[in-house]
Parts: structure tokens; sequence; C-alpha cells
């Protein structure tokens, strides 16, 4: 069983979001987060040393490690932030004031 | 905006509290950082996934259909989606909301309950920071609000009760979990039968749908090892001897995409700090009326020690009865709360034989090699932690984070500061931090202003 169906989950239309370019689906009430990782995407941000890849860790906005570009704004915490149809969501590179 | 309570924190303790002031004709006002009330147990699905059978997540449902109907029923305010980042002596309590959080509320208050529940704890090892590995709280978090699981293959692993509903929490929402590997020995428990007697009904169910769901249990085993280049590929766990040490040879690969890991608790005692309460170790000091020795500063739940929901919801009873009796000038009577009391007492007998056998093996360290990062933010390695000790003789956690930045990221030291302490062989010492929260530059800037200008008047 998957976790909208054990829940009884009847939630609204889903919309599209963009990820890098590239189009996912999204449902109401998801975060950032929970929508990339129902796209089967774990990987959002590499870090500014080392160039490492993250993505979720504590889940519950504590550690900072999913930090996001979301519509141009960089080191929004994607476990915290909720996704609208349309986000344009980029992988964050760094400090993501680079580019 | 004026109230007589401050509640910080809706999650058992602070409903609890809040419910139990109100009853007695205090304006309590609640507030959380979370879009709903709940707090980390009864964290509900989000609002516009409508969930037709959310309790399939979770347990003790009836308790919080209980405590839903009653904060419907009575007037006490709550605000969601406030993020406190400090508590003015006296009381205002600032929080931000809004979009992006770049709004500021205010809350004056006679009386401030911090019932700000903790956050987990994870001790480092090779291959930590891959994507892939989460907490198992974290994993939980994700999969009771947002009703999704990281991966397909999960190893849950670590210490401590938690890990028990999170293994059986994401095989029920389908994903395979290949095993549960706990570094507890279950000789441990036989010693402290007497202290957690009353856990074995809610233990004989977990073992029950462990093996429903097929999961392989691993008592005194650890993750030595995550792999993978870009995301999880798989862990290696070895099975742990008599000291806690690992044995040779019993390293074992176990393929997955996902690892869900905890090692216990910690609670969330910035607040507190900054007003100056006093500490037992990690948690806050409170006396039988759950008061903190700062007059007016009461604390509830896991920010007073690790224990569980029902005994956050106990502890908010009582401190709701003290504060509404002290704000009225009026002696509490602690028969008022005899019930309420026996829970908590008896609890914290459990809560302290659960510490006792859920503790990390002592050699975890050992397991740490140099490359491994043991600050996430500031992606410090275990080499430069031990190089402060060895050759530049830090003997403490401050200087070791002042010569190698470990906690001075973005987590302010929240996630590695266990880490950091156990590689450096120092004292977990706890760390104050200006702010609980991230506050914008330009909330500051204007909170400067409106003092300068109330101190003109
Ligand atoms: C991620 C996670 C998952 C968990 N899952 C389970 C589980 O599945 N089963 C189980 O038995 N136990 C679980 N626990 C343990 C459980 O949380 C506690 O036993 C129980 O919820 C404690 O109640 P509490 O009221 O003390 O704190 P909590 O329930 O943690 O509530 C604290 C509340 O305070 C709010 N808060 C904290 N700081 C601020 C601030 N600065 N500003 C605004 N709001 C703030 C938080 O948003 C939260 O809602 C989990 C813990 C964590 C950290
Ligand atoms: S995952 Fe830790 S802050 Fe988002």
């Amino acid at each position: 069983m998957n976790p909208l169906d054990l829940a009884g989950a009847r939630p609204g239309p889903a919309f599209t979001v963009t990820f890098d370019g590239r189009q996912i689906e999204a449902l109401p009430g998801q975060t950032v987060a929970a929508a990339l990782w129902a796209a089967g995407i774990t990987s959002w941000r590499t870090t500014r040393r080392t160039g490492r890849p993250r993505g979720i860790f504590c889940g519950i906005g504590v550690c900072f490690d999913c930090l996001v570009t979301v519509n141009g704004r960089p080191n929004q915490r994607a476990c915290l932030v909720p996704v609208h149809s349309g986000d344009v969501i980029r992988t964050q590179e760094g400090t993501g004031h680079e580019d | 905006m004026r109230t007589d309570l401050a509640v910080i924190g809706a999650g058992p303790a602070g409903l609890a509290a809040a419910l139990a002031a109100a009853a007695y004709g205090l304006r309590v006002t609640i507030l959380d950082a979370a879009p709903a009330p709940g707090g980390q147990f009864y964290r509900q699905p989000a609002a516009g996934l409508r969930a037709g059978r959310p309790q399939a997540l979770h347990h003790q449902w009836r308790t919080w259909e209980r405590l839903r109907d009653a904060l419907a029923a009575c007037d006490a305010e709550i605000l969601t989606d406030h993020h406190v980042w400090a508590v003015e002596c006296g009381f205002t309590v600032h929080a931000l909301h809004g979009p992006g959080r770049q709004e500021s509320a205010a809350v004056r208050a006679e009386a401030v309950l911090l019932a700000t529940g903790g956050y987990e704890k994870v001790l480092p090892f090779p291959g930590w920071t891959l994507p892939g590995v989460v907490t198992a709280g974290g994993a939980q978090a994700m999969l009771k609000s947002a009703l999704v699981v990281p991966g397909r293959r999960a190893v849950v692993a670590g210490t401590g009760p938690l890990l028990l509903p999170v293994a059986t929490g994401l095989a029920a929402a389908g994903a395979e979990v290949a095993a549960l590997v706990e570094s507890a020995d279950p000789k441990a428990f036989v010693r402290h039968i007497r202290a957690l007697a009353a856990k074995a009904p809610e233990g004989a169910g977990y073992a029950a749908r462990l093996l429903r769901h097929r999961i392989r249990f691993l008592a005194r085993h650890t993750v030595v090892r995550a792999h993978g280049e870009h995301t999880l590929t798989g862990v290696t766990v070895a099975a742990l001897d008599s000291g806690g040490r690992v044995r040779p040879g019993s390293e074992r690969h176990i393929p997955c995409d996902t690892l869900a890991v905890g090692h216990g608790m910690l609670p969330h005692t910035d607040l507190a700090e900054s007003l100056g309460c006093r500490l037992d170790g990690h948690t806050v000091r409170v006396d039988g009326e759950q008061r903190t020795d700062v007059p007016g500063v009461w604390a509830a739940g896991e920010a007073t020690g690790i224990g569980g929901a029902t005994l956050a919801l106990a502890e908010g009873h009582i401190a709701g009865r003290s504060i509404a009796a002290r704000l009225r000038s009026r002696e509490p009577d602690p028969r008022e709360w005899t019930a309420a009391a026996t829970v908590r007492g008896r609890l914290r007998t459990v809560a302290r034989g659960m510490d006792a056998v859920y503790s990390p093996p002592p050699s975890w360290t050992e397991q740490i090699t140099d490359d491994t990062v043991v600050c996430r933010c500031e992606e410090v390695t275990a080499a430069s932690v031990r190089r402060a000790v060895g050759e530049l003789g830090a003997g403490d956690l401050r200087t070791v984070k002042l010569l190698t930045r470990a906690g001075m990221g973005w987590c302010q030291g929240r996630m590695c500061a266990p880490a950091v302490a156990g590689v450096a062989g120092c004292e977990l010492t706890s760390s104050t931090r200006p702010f609980a929260r991230p506050v914008p530059l330009g909330v500051l800037a204007r909170q400067h202003e409106d003092t300068t200008e109330e101190g003109a008047s």
C-alpha cells in the first residue's frame, strides 16, 4: 500500500512545478520536499565547500540540510515551504548567491 | 496583543496546559511554528491532502480527538505558522510568520509556558551525509504530514524507542524495511525490568507488527558505514560485543536507498536559556508545579526531559493548573492534580529506565574515520576536530568550535554538538544561542526602532 491510500487521502487535483527545468507533479498541501520525494528526487543542494549533494535530513526545520532555490529565492528550507502550482525549483549550488 | 498566558508549542504538553489554564478563565494564546497544532506526536496530514483515515498513521488517536475537540470548544487563541525567535523578560513573545517569515508579531503575556519539545540526536558515521540518510523522526514526520516515503527499501537504525514506530510506520506505508538495527542489548531490559514493566504490552504490540511486516530485528548491531556516491545505495552493519565494540568479521552489507537513523532526543532549550532558566544537564529544570526558576516562566513536556507524549500531557496539565492559580495570586493545591502527578512520577521512572537501556554503544567514535564530516553545515571533518584537540590543545566544546567552525553554521550546532563533543572527547555543554530561530535583519532593525520609540515616549 502507498501512504496516500493508507491514510485514505483524496487530495485535490495535482499540479505541475519544475525542478531543474524538468516537470514534476505535486499535490496540494505538500511541501517542496514532499513533492520532490514523491517524484523520486532525494537531493537538491550541493554544499558550499566540497560541492556534495544533500537533501532532507531532520525533516522538521532544524538542520538546514534541505536548502533549495524556489522562484529565484535561495536558502528556502524545502521541508517547511509549501509548494505552489508553477513553482520553479532549482538545485541550490553553494550559497545560492553565486549565479 | 495582550494575553494572560503565552504557550509556546502546540504539542501534547502545550495543549494540555492551555486547556487546563483556559478552564480556569485565563486568556491563553498558543504559538506554534507548524501549520497545525499537534506537535510531533499528533502531527497531521496537511489539510490539502484531505486524509480520510489519518489515524492509520497514529496510535492513541482517541486522545488526539479529545484534545482537538476541547481546543475547539475553549477560547484559547491559537497562532499557527508562528516561529518564536525570542522571549523578552516581562514578557513579550516575538514570532515570525507569513510568507517567507518576514512578518513579525509580538504577544505580551503575564506568564509563559515553554512547551517546545525536542529534536532528534544523530551520531555520525562514514557516509551519513549522503542523500537518502534521514533522521528516523524526520522520516516519520514526512510520512505523517506529507504522506510520502523517501525510497523503496529502508533500513532503520540507531537506538531508542522511536525506531519501532518508524520501522512499522514505513512498512505499513509500503516501503520494504530490510532491517531494524538497534544497538541496545536486550539483556539490559531484563536488568531494568521493574522500571520498564509498564512498557511490555506496547513492546509486544511492536514485536507483532515487526513480524507481520517481516522486518528483521538486529539487536546489538550498529551501522558502521553508509555507501553511495551521490545517493545512498546500501549500509554496512556489524554486531556489537558485550562491551559495545564492533565484533571483527561480523560486518555485512544490506542494499537500501533509505537509512532512517536516530540515537535518542535532545530537548529544545534555547528560549529557556535566553530567559535565564536554570538547566539540569540538557533539560530545563522545573519544580513539582513545572515552574522554572525564573518567576513567571513554566516548562513542560520534552523540554524538561525526554519521556513521550503521555508524560508531556501530564506535565502540561499540572503546569496549566499551577499557572491559573498563581496568576490569580492563589497558592495552588497539588491535590487538584493528583492523578496527573501519579502518571508523571511513573513515567519519569520509565524514562530513566529507557535512558539506561537505550544508550549509543560506547565505541561509536572509533568508527568515525578522519574524513567523516561531523559538522554537516560547515563540513568540518573528524580530522580537524581531532587536530584541534591533539595539536592545538582544545579542551572544551567552545574552544573546539572556535578553532574548527564546527557548530557555527546554519543550524547553530543543534545537529553536530553531540558528535563534536564525542569525537573531541569533551563534555557536551549547551551552547547559548542569541535567537531560537534565524531572524531577517530587517525585522531586527524594525524591532530596534520600535523599542527606541517606546523608550522616547
Ligand atoms: C521528528 C520527531 C518525530 C517523532 N515521532 C514520534 C512518533 O512517531 N511516536 C512517538 O511516540 N513519539 C514521537 N516523537 C516524540 C514525541 O514528539 C514526543 O514524545 C511528544 O510529542 C512530546 O510532546 P511535547 O509537547 O513535549 O513536544 P512536541 O510534540 O515536540 O511539540 C513541541 C511544539 O513546539 C513547537 N516549537 C518548538 N520551538 C518553537 C519555536 N521556537 N517557535 C514556535 N514553535 C515552536 C514545535 O513546532 C512543536 O509543535 C517524535 C519526535 C520528533 C522530534
Ligand atoms: S530537513 Fe532539516 S531543515 Fe529541512
